[in-house]
C-alpha cells in the first residue's frame, strides 16, 4: 500500500511523520506545479472551486509517481467540500486509474465504517504506537508553525527580506527530515534565532489581518503567496488560522488546545447569526476580532465561488463600516495573476496607510 | 398588517404554506411581482458580484417590496427542511445578507427553519413569528397546519405535468391548459428558484413546450422513487434539492418515454458545480445537456442550443429503429 493525500500548506510534514509512524509507505504528491494546475483544471468539472482541481491535480501526479490509496478527509456539507472525495474519485476511476480511496470523514449512521476506514490505515501498529506517530506528526507541526509566525513577524521589518525567505525555506526542508520531536524542535529554534539576528528596519510596520477560506489561506500556491507579498510591501500579516487551529478543532475535536471557535461565535453576532457552512463564521468572527484589536485593515480571500465566503463577503461591508476597519475581498481561481494582485494589494496598501497617517495628524492637531 | 413576501427562491417551493399562515393570523400578504428587468437591475446593483443570480434577483424583489409600505418583510432563514441535509450555504446566511446589503429595510421575519435534528426548534419559531399577529397560541398552530394541507394540494397538481410557478397560479385560482400534443418528451431538471422563474430560465420551459416537447420536471415523479434511485450514489447527496435532482435525472434515464434531459444550472452555484458532473458521469443511455445561466446569458445562444438539442433528439429517434447511436456523439 503506498498512500498518497492532497496537498494543504504545510500539512505534508505532519502527515509523512504521521504515515511513517504507522508504518506505511507514502509517495507525497510533487509541490504544486504549473502542471498540477493544469492536470486538474483539464479533468475537473469547469464551475467546481479552486481547491478541488488542484486536488485533483495532486493526485494525479502522485498516482503517476506509483501511489495506489488516496487519503481524504470528507464532510456532510453544506459546503461542498463534502462531495470533493466522491466526484474526484468518480473522475480518476474514469481516467483508468486503479487505486483506493480511504475518506476520513464521520459516518453518516454507522460508526462501524469509520472505524473500519481507519483500521486499515492502521493494521501495522499498536494502539500506543498510533498514538505516538500522531505525538510526532503533531510536534513537527507546531515547530514549523512557530518559525512561520515568526517570519510573518520578521519579513516586513527585516532589511533583507531574501534572507529571511531563505531562512524559513531552509528550515522547513529541516523540519520535514528532522527524525525526531527534538531535532525538528532545535531546527525550528536554530531558525528563529537566526531570524532574530537579522537587523530591523526601526517603526512599525502596518498590521493587516488575512481571514478566509482555510485552503486558500494554508496553501501558499492556491493564494499566489500572499503572505509574502505582503511582508515585501511591509506589512506585517496575521494569518486568522493556523493549520494547527483547524486540525485541533476539525480533526481532534479540540483536544489538544483550547478551542477560539466559541469566542469567535461571539464576535460574530449580531452580523452573521447562524452557522453557514465552512469558514464563513470564521471569517466574520476574525474581520470584528481584528478591527476590535484595532488592526489597520482587513483582507478576506477565497477560491471563487466559495459559498460560505460569498455570505461573508456580503456582510463585510457592514463590519467595515460600523467597526471601521478597511476590508477588501479577493478571490483566487486559475486565472489569477501575481501582477493583478500585486497591483491591488499596494492600492489597498496605500490606501490604508494613508488613512493611518491621517487619522495619526488628525490627533496631533486635536 | 401587511407581510411582504419577495418572489424568488423558495417562494416557489413553500408560497402556498407561507400565504395561508399569514393569511389565516389575519395579516394582509403581499408579493413582488414577477422578476423583470428592473427587479434584476436593482439586484444586481446591491448583491456582490461573486453571488449566485437567484441571490442577486432576490435582492432585487425586497427592494420592490421595500416601496410597497409593508409591515415586515417575510425573508425565513431556510437551513435545512428534511433531517441531515441542507439547501445551500447561502441561505442559511440569506437574512444577515440581506440586513448587511439594504438599508431602510422595514423589520424582516427571519424565522429558522432547521429540523436537521429537530422539529422542536420550528415548531417554537412559528409560534414566535404567530405572536406577531395573534395571541392565540391554538390559532397558530391552526394556521400552519393549515397552511401544510394548502402546500400538499398545491404540489399534487405538480404531478399532472404543471411546474410549481404554475401550480401556485392555479392554486390561485387560474386556469392554465398545458399542450396535449407533443413529439418529444424531455426531461427538464434544476433548482426550481431558476428553473420555474420565467425572467431567470429565460423562458426554457414554456420554449421546450412551443418546440412541441412534453416538459416532465422533477416534481411529476414519484418521489419515494426518487429517494430510492439517490440512494444508489455510493454517497448521501447532503443537499435536499441536489440529492433529489440525482434521484429524479437517474429516474428519468429508465423511463422509456423521456428521450433526454436538460439541466439548468446557474453559474456559481456550489452544488450544481458537483450533482451536474456526478449526474453527467451517471447517466449512459439518454442524451444529457447541461446548460449554465446567469445575468449576462443571451436568449438567442439559448434558444440554439435547444433547438439543436431538439434536433437532435429527433433525429435519434428516427434512427434508433435500424441503428444505435451513441447518447454522446
Amino acid at each position: 500500500m503506498k498512500i498518497t493525500f492532497p496537498h494543504m500548506g504545510n500539512m505534508h510534514i505532519a502527515i509523512k511523520a504521521l504515515m511513517d509512524g504507522l508504518k506505511l509507505e507514502v509517495v507525497p504528491p510533487p509541490p504544486i506545479s504549473k502542471r498540477t494546475y493544469e492536470l486538474g483544471i483539464k479533468n475537473s468539472p469547469e464551475f467546481a472551486c479552486m481547491p478541488l482541481k488542484i486536488n485533483l491535480g495532486n493526485f494525479i501526479e502522485a498516482l503517476e509517481k506509483g501511489a495506489d490509496t488516496i487519503v481524504m478527509a470528507g464532510g456532510w456539507g453544506p459546503c461542498r467540500f463534502g462531495y470533493y472525495a466522491q466526484v474526484e474519485r468518480d473522475i480518476l476511476e474514469g481516467l483508468g486509474y486503479d487505486f483506493k480511496m480511504i475518506v476520513l470523514e464521520a459516518p453518516d449512521s454507522r460508526i462501524y465504517d469509520l472505524v473500519h476506514q481507519l483500521k486499515s490505515l492502521g493494521e501495522n501498529v499498536s494502539f500506543w504506537e498510533a498514538v505516538k506517530a500522531i505525538k510526532y506528526g503533531w510536534s513537527k507541526l507546531n515547530a514549523l508553525e512557530l518559525v512561520e509566525r515568526h517570519f510573518d513577524h520578521c519579513l516586513p521589518r527585516a532589511w533583507d527580506k531574501d534572507q529571511v525567505e531563505k531562512i524559513y525555506d531552509n528550515a522547513s526542508i529541516a523540519i520535514e527530515q528532522a527524525g525526531s520531536k527534538e531535532e525538528a524542535q532545535a531546527a525550528g529554534m536554530e531558525a528563529i534565532q537566526a531570524m532574530s539576528s537579522l537587523e530591523f528596519k526601526l517603526g512599525q510596520p502596518l498590521k493587516i489581518g488575512l481571514v478566509g477560506e482555510i485552503y486558500t489561506l494554508l496553501e501558499p500556491a492556491a493564494n499566489y503567496d500572499i503572505c509574502r507579498l505582503l511582508g515585501r510591501m511591509e506589512v506585517e500579516v496575521c494569518r486568522s488560522t493556523y493549520l494547527t487551529e483547524w486540525l485541533n478543532d476539525n480533526l481532534l475535536g479540540g483536544l489538544v488546545k483550547k478551542s477560539i471557535r466559541k469566542g469567535l461565535v461571539k464576535y460574530a453576532k449580531p452580523y452573521l447569526n447562524y452557522e453557514v457552512g465552512g469558514h464563513g463564521l470564521e471569517t466574520i468572527g476574525h474581520t470584528v476580532h481584528f478591527a476590535r484589536l484595532k488592526y489597520d485593515g482587513v483582507i478576506q480571500i477565497g477560491p471563487l465561488t466559495c459559498m460560505p465566503e460569498i455570505v461573508a463577503q456580503s456582510i463585510l461591508p457592514s463590519i467595515s463600516q460600523k467597526e471601521g476597519v478597511p476590508c477588501m475581498t479577493l478571490w483566487f481561481d486559475e486565472l489569477s495573476g501575481t501582477a493583478g494582485l500585486s497591483t491591488r494589494l499596494e492600492a489597498f496598501v496605500d490606501m490604508v496607510q494613508r488613512q493611518k497617517f491621517k487619522a495619526a495628524k488628525c490627533l496631533k492637531e486635536a | 398588517m401587511k407581510v411582504g413576501i419577495p418572489q424568488g427562491l423558495f417562494y416557489y417551493y413553500y408560497y402556498p404554506l407561507w400565504k395561508t399562515f399569514f393569511q389565516d393570523l389575519g395579516a394582509e400578504v403581499v408579493t413582488s411581482p414577477s422578476t423583470n428587468r428592473q427587479i434584476i437591475e436593482k439586484g444586481i446593483e446591491s448583491a456582490v458580484d461573486e453571488a449566485c443570480f437567484p441571490i442577486k434577483v432576490y435582492y432585487g424583489h425586497v427592494r420592490e417590496l421595500c416601496h410597497e409600505a409593508v409591515d415586515y418583510i417575510f425573508v425565513p432563514r431556510l437551513v435545512s427542511v428534511e433531517p441531515r441535509s441542507f439547501i445551500c450555504p447561502k441561505f442559511m446566511g440569506l437574512p444577515d445578507m440581506i440586513k448587511a446589503g439594504l438599508s431602510d429595510l422595514p423589520p424582516l421575519i427571519d424565522i429558522t427553519i432547521d429540523i436537521s435534528r429537530t422539529e422542536r426548534f420550528l415548531k417554537r419559531d412559528i409560534v414566535r413569528v404567530g405572536q406577531l399577529f395573534t395571541s392565540q397560541k391554538s390559532l397558530i398552530q391552526q394556521s400552519y397546519q393549515h397552511g401544510v394541507d394548502e402546500l400538499r394540494k398545491c404540489r399534487k397538481l405538480c404531478q399532472s405535468g404543471y411546474t410549481m410557478a404554475e401550480a401556485i397560479r392555479i392554486w390561485e385560482g387560474e386556469e392554465i391548459i398545458l399542450p396535449s400534443a407533443f413529439d418529444l418528451s424531455i426531461g427538464v431538471l434544476g433548482h426550481g428558484y431558476s428553473l420555474y422563474d420565467q425572467t431567470i430560465s429565460m423562458n426554457l420551459i414554456e420554449r421546450l413546450r412551443q418546440m412541441g416537447c412534453r416538459v416532465q420536471v422533477a416534481e411529476i415523479l414519484d418521489q419515494t422513487a426518487v429517494e430510492i434511485k439517490a440512494a444508489e450514489i455510493p454517497k448521501r447527496v447532503f443537499w435536499t434539492l441536489g440529492r433529489k435532482l440525482v434521484g429524479s435525472a437517474l429516474l428519468m434515464e429508465k423511463q422509456t418515454d423521456v428521450d433526454g434531459i436538460i439541466y439548468l444550472a446557474c453559474f456559481g452555484c456550489g452544488p450544481d458545480s458537483m450533482i451536474g458532473e456526478i449526474i453527467e458521469r451517471k447517466l449512459k443511455t439518454k442524451p444529457f445537456m447541461m446548460m449554465t445561466i446567469d445575468e449576462h446569458t443571451g436568449e438567442a445562444g439559448m434558444v440554439t442550443r435547444l433547438e439543436a438539442f431538439c434536433d437532435m433528439l429527433m433525429r435519434r429517434r428516427v434512427v434508433k429503429g435500424e441503428d444505435y447511436i451513441s447518447a454522446h456523439g
